[in-house]
């Protein structure tokens, strides 16, 4: 127990400091790598709750895909990094008022709430040895709630369609490899052989 | 003290021990990885390779180490630092930790966990952050144009990965990875999955960014691409990192579809030799086939790289999973 609980305190703490170190890094890059480390350390808290495949998931999912192409628009954003201080006190006041309306409401929320008397007994319970919780994320998501999961599906692909129909010009000027083309080609349509006799050229 | 000892000291001495039995023989076939892909692309040049230094050329590796370590490590004076000097260990510790969880033979593995599989694609999948990191901390064109490409190319090919890892997982029911070899009992997943292990083999390639597909470091155009601004043991570390990458991903393949430490055939002159060694086979085969690709495709051009990925490999990979799913619920063969 006594290295769970070192383990959670390193990951919570580094994940912490991580989530600060986002927002407050001077560099874009370093603050991409900061979220980067900050999912990890989310990963490694999943492990110990014995989330095991929803911490591979995110891993695979956010470290792997989407921080790739965070990263890789941030690297290629042309900054100037003094530019982007300069509006920093004056936009300090609404975003220190934000965060402050936030923390209110999470107060407000846990301080008035109330767990279901089941609740905390199904969090203590010890989970059924003969069932890896891939499979029982299977059976909630594809068995009891097929419906809702495709309907999510559905609208994530209208939103990615819409993406693509919004930001996809088609340039007609460009060349491209058509390889049926290219593949169909006969000798016949491309070469010409001409006799050409000497002193003469063609 | 004593129960300490034996409830932490003595288990974290074992794993220790257990960790440099895997680490010190990978690094070793690393070095010589890079040994036997000289001599292969010079007898398929016609040539005869590494031949100087020792018995036919045998401590060429040792040499190559030695005076990479000698030399001065330069830190170009626009580089990031911090960055620059964190991804070459990035990429070298990924590849490292991802053999926490390969099974060498039945019960002989370091950590088997539920979702080996995942883990290793999850630890595979990071290997773009040490050359992403290397191409924009060098403050360098060519450097930061071979780190665009590889965040490009290796994202793509994770997408077909995933597809052919989950038709293998249909047929297995499991994602523990002794589950998946101890499926393969009956026959390899080679065969009836046939069009998936080519597809997993060149994805593999474009995954460590080999022949035909090393355009991040391309030499014509890119000089070394990423690591170009890298000297000494950080390009070492870039190297070995490539290599232990190169055999992960053959371990991946012997698991996934060669049927890792099992024999042939469950017959009398195939099970006397050892699973481990049926492994290590399995391996060198397809190493060989990675440095016999090298000495034989040229590279891609990057549209061509880019068509391959999404609009080949991506439908065919996703049409074979429906299809297999649909075989196995119709067959009733799905794995409960």
């Amino acid at each position: 127990m006594i290295i769970q609980a070192l383990a959670f305190y390193a990951f919570a703490a580094v994940a912490v400091a991580s989530g600060v170190m986002v927002i407050s890094a001077r560099n874009p890059v370093h603050s991409v790598l900061f979220l980067i480390l900050a999912f990890f350390n989310a990963a490694g808290l999943f492990v110990l709750l014995g989330a095991e495949f929803l911490a591979m998931i995110l891993v695979i999912v956010y470290v792997g895909a989407v921080a790739v192409l965070f990263l890789f628009v941030v690297m290629m954003l042309d900054i100037n990094f003094v530019e982007l201080r300069q509006g920093f006190l004056q936009y300090l006041p609404v975003g220190a008022l934000i965060g402050l309306i936030l923390l209110a409401e999470l107060i407000l929320m846990f301080g008035a709430w109330v767990a279901a008397p089941g609740a905390l007994q199904a969090a203590v319970a010890p989970t059924p040895s003969a069932l890896s919780n891939t499979a029982a994320l299977g059976a909630l998501l594809y068995t009891h709630y097929v419906y809702a999961f495709q309907t999510a599906g559905a609208v994530l692909l209208v939103a990615m369609i819409g993406a693509i129909v919004l930001t996809h010009r088609s340039r007609p000027d460009t060349r491209r490899q058509r390889i049926a083309r290219q593949v169909a080609r006969r000798r016949e349509d491309t070469l010409e052989i001409v006799k050409v006799r000497p002193g003469e050229g063609a | 003290m004593v129960e300490l000892w034996h409830s932490y000291g003595l288990p974290t001495a074992i794993t220790v021990a257990e960790i440099l039995a895997i680490i010190v023989p990978l690094l070793l076939a690393v070095a010589y990885l890079t040994y036997a892909e000289r001599k292969v692309l010079a007898a398929a040049q016609l040539r005869k390779g590494p031949n100087v230094v020792g018995p036919f050329g045998l401590f060429q590796p040792l040499a190559d180490g030695l005076k990479l370590l000698m030399k001065e490590t330069v830190i170009p004076a626009g580089a990031n630092r911090v960055v620059f000097i964190a991804a070459p260990i990035i990429t070298f510790v990924l590849s490292l930790v991802a053999w926490a969880v390969i099974p060498f033979d039945a019960g002989m593995v370091l950590a088997n966990i539920n979702v080996g599989i995942l883990y290793l694609f999850a630890i595979s999948s990071l290997g773009v952050y040490g050359i992403i990191m290397a191409g924009w901390s060098s403050n360098s064109r060519y450097a930061f144009l071979g780190g665009l490409r590889s965040a490009a190319q290796m994202v793509s090919y994770e997408v077909s990965i995933g597809f052919v890892i989950v038709s293998v997982l249909l047929c297995v029911g499991s994602l523990n990875l002794s589950d998946i070899v101890e499926a393969q009992k009956t026959v390899w997943y080679c065969l009836p999955l046939f069009p998936m292990f080519i597809v997993f083999f060149i994805s593999g390639l474009a995954e460590t960014n080999r022949s035909p597909f090393d355009l991040p470091e391309g030499e014509s155009e890119l000089v070394a691409g990423f690591f170009v601004e890298y000297s000494s043991m950080t390009f070492a570390l870039f190297y070995l990192g490539e290599y232990a990458n190169m055999i992960l991903m053959s371990a991946m393949t012997s698991i996934l579809f060669l049927g890792g430490w099992l024999p042939p055939f469950g017959v009398a002159p195939f099970t006397w030799i050892p699973g481990p060694i049926w492994f290590f086979a399995k391996i060198a085969f397809v190493l060989f086939c990675f440095l016999w690709v090298r000495a034989t495709m040229p590279r891609y051009r990057y549209d061509q790289l880019m068509r391959l990925g999404w609009k080949v490999f991506l439908p065919l990979s996703l049409a074979w999973l429906a299809a297999t799913a649909a075989f196995l619920v119709f067959t009733g063969r799905l794995p409960a």
